[in-house]
């Protein structure tokens, strides 16, 4: 076979690349709405004064964060039916990577909670707030800024670990180079072409996503 | 099946797994070691040929996916020439790719060294190799331990995807296990379990362990 670029073949499987591109995107973006409020949900339940819930929500958050995405991604495949459930591709690779990511963005939150001074709560209660007014008006507002960065790298992770996907048969970028490079017996442009486009859509998001912090950032007052 | 028994009949091959993982891991660990100190350094010369190259590996190793890189290596790889067998490639791809992310972590923390230290070995005229070995490095070690430690379990982490290249590992074993049982839960739940404790109980202690260590004996001296 040897090392031999052919552009033809480039732009004869460039479409079909491209098409994946955007499962690629879908599965990054589905993913992340699940794991930003999921994550959520952990940080709250670890500020609840249920002793039980708190320390099983952190060991349940330790456990996902400290073992491979892929294995969930197997996991929640395979286990589902073998509890009579059935589940898709898409749902079970939606949950595992979904899961995954609210496991590290509740880490984040967690952080960005901590950081807002404790008199912001004790002039929430003084002003007789409910919970919830606290949170979504006080607390939240502030935690956000400085969780910014977190949220925006683990955007761009989920984006990268959406490739383990095709394990299970998720139709993204991987999967289809992997069709591709099978029933051509050709590696080097399909599996190139999906470096670059990786390439090409993550740096220049993180660049993006640089800039936002900066604007909410200075939005709000702060530097 | 019970959970005893499934584990009696697979814990062997299961044990085998993860004695490939930790293979895997060690060897990874030592590829994103070197790598992330010569790429950490060479972005912080004044060389702009060396601070290119480590700039450019940098955002190509964080800017795609590890199991992009892992097939490449394994399948594009050998028409250039270059061969690896699958053990090989396999911890050379997760080496490759957390070094980039290691790289940050080094020049980070060489910048986070005060400058007066800097100063200091200027003034007792060092020469700049000796004060990178003797002055700035370790205590740039010290500062850096705690966010590498984070970055190991992401390696441990990563070495599951080798398995996709055929390697072994545990993660293999409990894929193969799956197939002729369909016991899921039990063979892909024993294997979380596993990778569970060798990252927490086994790999977190171990970071601790080493923190202590060199701070006591970095203040002794």
């Amino acid at each position: 076979m040897g090392f031999h670029w052919r552009w033809d073949f480039t732009w004869q499987i460039l479409p079909r690349l491209l098409d994946a591109t955007l499962n690629t995107l879908a599965a990054a973006g589905i993913g992340y709405g699940i794991a930003l409020v999921l994550g959520l949900v952990f940080a709250l339940a670890q500020r609840t004064p249920y002793r039980m819930l708190t320390v099983s929500v952190r060991e349940a958050v330790e456990f996902v964060r400290s073992t491979p995405l892929v294995l969930q991604i197997f996991f929640f495949f395979y286990v589902g039916p073998q509890m009579g459930l059935r589940l898709s591709p898409w749902v079970s690779g939606m949950i595992a990577i979904g899961l995954h990511y609210a496991s590290y963005l509740s880490e984040v939150y967690r952080g960005g909670l901590e950081a807002v001074p404790k008199g912001q709560w004790e002039a929430a209660t003084a002003l007789n707030l409910s919970t919830r007014d606290t949170y979504a008006r006080i607390i939240i507002p502030q935690a956000l800024p400085p969780a910014l960065a977190g949220m925006g790298n683990y955007l761009v992770g989920i984006f990268k670990d959406t490739p383990m996907l095709s394990v299970i048969g998720v139709a993204e970028l991987m999967h289809t180079a992997n069709s591709i490079g099978s029933e051509n017996y050709r590696y080097l442009e399909p599996y190139t072409l999906v470096g670059l486009i990786f390439l090409l859509i993550s740096l220049p998001t993180a660049g993006l996503i640089r800039l936002f912090e900066c604007w909410v950032r200075r939005k709000l007052g702060m530097r | 099946m019970s959970l005893w028994h499934f584990l009696q009949t697979f814990g062997p091959r299961l044990l085998d797994g993860t004695l490939v993982t930790v293979e895997q891991f060690f060897l990874a660990a030592v590829v994103a070691v070197a790598i992330a100190v010569a790429a950490g350094l060479m972005k912080l010369s004044r060389n702009l040929a060396l601070k290119g190259v480590a700039v450019i590996y940098i955002e190509i190793f964080r800017g795609t996916s590890l199991l992009v890189q892992l097939y490449w290596i394994f399948f594009v790889l050998p028409l250039f020439g270059i061969t690896l067998p699958k053990f090989a490639a396999g911890f050379m791809a997760v080496g490759m790719n957390l070094g980039a992310y290691g790289a940050e972590l080094v020049r980070g923390a060489i910048q986070a060294v005060p400058r007066g230290q800097w100063e200091a070995a200027y003034a007792l005229s060092m020469s700049p190799a000796r004060r990178m070995r003797r002055i700035i490095l370790p205590q740039a070690l010290l500062i850096m331990l705690p966010p590498w430690g984070n970055l190991l379990i992401e390696l441990l982490k990563g070495t599951a995807l080798v398995a996709l290249i055929s390697v072994t590992d545990l993660m293999f074993q409990s894929k193969q296990i799956n197939a002729s049982t369909y016991l899921s839960a039990q063979s892909f739940g024993a294997a979380l379990v596993i990778y569970y404790i060798l990252a927490r109980f086994l790999l977190t202690p171990a970071m601790r362990w080493l923190e202590t260590t060199l701070r006591r004996r970095q203040e002794r001296s």
